[in-house]
């Protein structure tokens, strides 16, 4: 079986994404440096998450295909934004890497990563979640047809069960 | 007294219309919301604006993935002191890209206009307890970010040369214009960002 986020990127670039979004991130990091060597995509570093909604946005009036990587942590610096696949209606995919779930040491963690279904609910996005490495494929499949072909803002949270705790800090 | 702390004498209106002159198909406008919005649509209203009627501090975001999705084409993006403060870091994500096609051109009248005229960051300090801003400087936070071309215009003998550069130079193009502060009309576009995004698409890549 391939590495789980070896996976997401082969689903990436089936789904011909142009434009990928992300804030450092350990849990994503392979992905990350994925995507930065790779040809076919541009890879901007934010700022801030909440610059992912109209950056997606912007690609989309433009013709291409986008996704934002980011941490549960920041999903709160998107709510707002977040509004913008309501009013233009127009196919949005993120991927959360979730922190202050299962087994986090770090009491900061919990408030936005408790939060971060119910906030992305109350915006109306679609929600996915994935625990199992096997499964990870699929879904992120799944979400980015959703996205693309159902014209949905579409979130999948990887678990911290699937992320596991000790891959922070490391590649 | 340098030439930003003088009183701005270019008015909004008429500098846009000069701005849009001849807007072709090549050329994909951004505008952000308030006073930026009503002004290219006073300059005229066309399938390959995107009046943002919202989304406070995410104008240039919109055009930077525009800009990277549509290499070929020109983006330009008009907004105002209020919005570009509200999404500085932003200018920071546009450096690292370094877009050939982006131009930027943010109308500083110092003011929140949408909600009466309140003063911004911009605004010059020591104006009293309700009109003082921190006199920042948006040409001089740009080029701090990483953009390398950027300025200041504040008079009519410049415009010319504003219109060149935001037209065809070599991007990313950031120019924060000096405006007066104005009552003006609305002149509004279509509002529902639906209609706008797929009306912009239709002209653009020929389906919605």
């Amino acid at each position: 079986m391939t590495d789980w986020r070896d996976d997401i990127f082969a689903v990436l670039q089936d789904h011909d994404i142009k434009q990928v979004y992300h804030v450092p991130d350990a849990g994503h990091s392979r992905l990350i440096e994925a995507c930065q060597t790779s040809n076919s995509i541009h890879t901007l570093a934010l700022t801030t998450e909440g610059e992912g909604i109209p950056l997606a946005a912007g690609a989309w009036l433009g013709g291409q295909r986008s996704v934002l990587l980011m941490q549960s942590s920041g999903v709160g610096n998107t709510i707002n934004l977040m509004g913008l696949t309501k009013t233009l209606r127009f196919p949005f995919l993120t991927l959360i890497t979730m922190r202050g779930d299962y087994g986090e040491f770090n009491s900061w963690q919990y408030p936005m990563g408790q939060g971060t279904p119910k906030v992305l609910e109350a915006m109306g996005v679609l929600l996915y979640s994935v625990d199992k490495a096997e499964e990870v494929k699929a879904t992120v499949d799944a979400a980015a047809r959703s996205a693309f072909n159902g014209g949905q803002a579409v979130a999948v949270l990887l678990r911290q069960k699937l992320i596991g705790i000790k891959t922070f800090g490391k590649k | 007294m340098t030439k930003a702390t003088m009183q701005p004498t270019l008015h909004r209106r008429p500098l846009v219309k000069k701005i849009l002159e001849g807007a072709d198909d090549n050329l994909l406008v951004l505008a952000g919301l308030g006073s930026a919005n009503w002004d290219i649509t006073n300059a005229g209203d066309r399938p390959l604006n995107m009046p943002l009627w919202g989304a406070m501090g995410a104008t240039v975001s919109m055009g930077l993935g525009l800009a990277l999705a549509q290499p070929t084409k020109r983006v330009l993006v008009i907004t105002g002191d209020g919005d570009m403060l509200m999404g500085m870091g932003s200018l920071a994500t546009v450096a690292a890209q370094q877009p050939d096609n982006l131009a930027i051109c943010v109308l500083d009248n110092e003011k929140f206009g949408e909600t009466g005229n309140q003063a911004t960051h911009t605004s010059p300090r020591n104006k009293g307890p309700i009109d003082s801003g921190a006199g920042t400087d948006l040409s001089l936070i740009a080029r701090g970010c990483g953009i390398g071309d950027t300025g200041t215009v504040c008079d009519q003998g410049e415009v010319a040369q504003l219109v060149k550069d935001l037209r065809g130079k070599k991007g990313p193009v950031f120019r924060v214009v000096k405006v007066m502060v104005e009552k003006l009309d609305f002149v509004m576009p279509p509002q529902d960002g639906a209609y706008l995004k797929d009306r912009f698409r239709e002209a653009l890549l020929g389906r919605p």
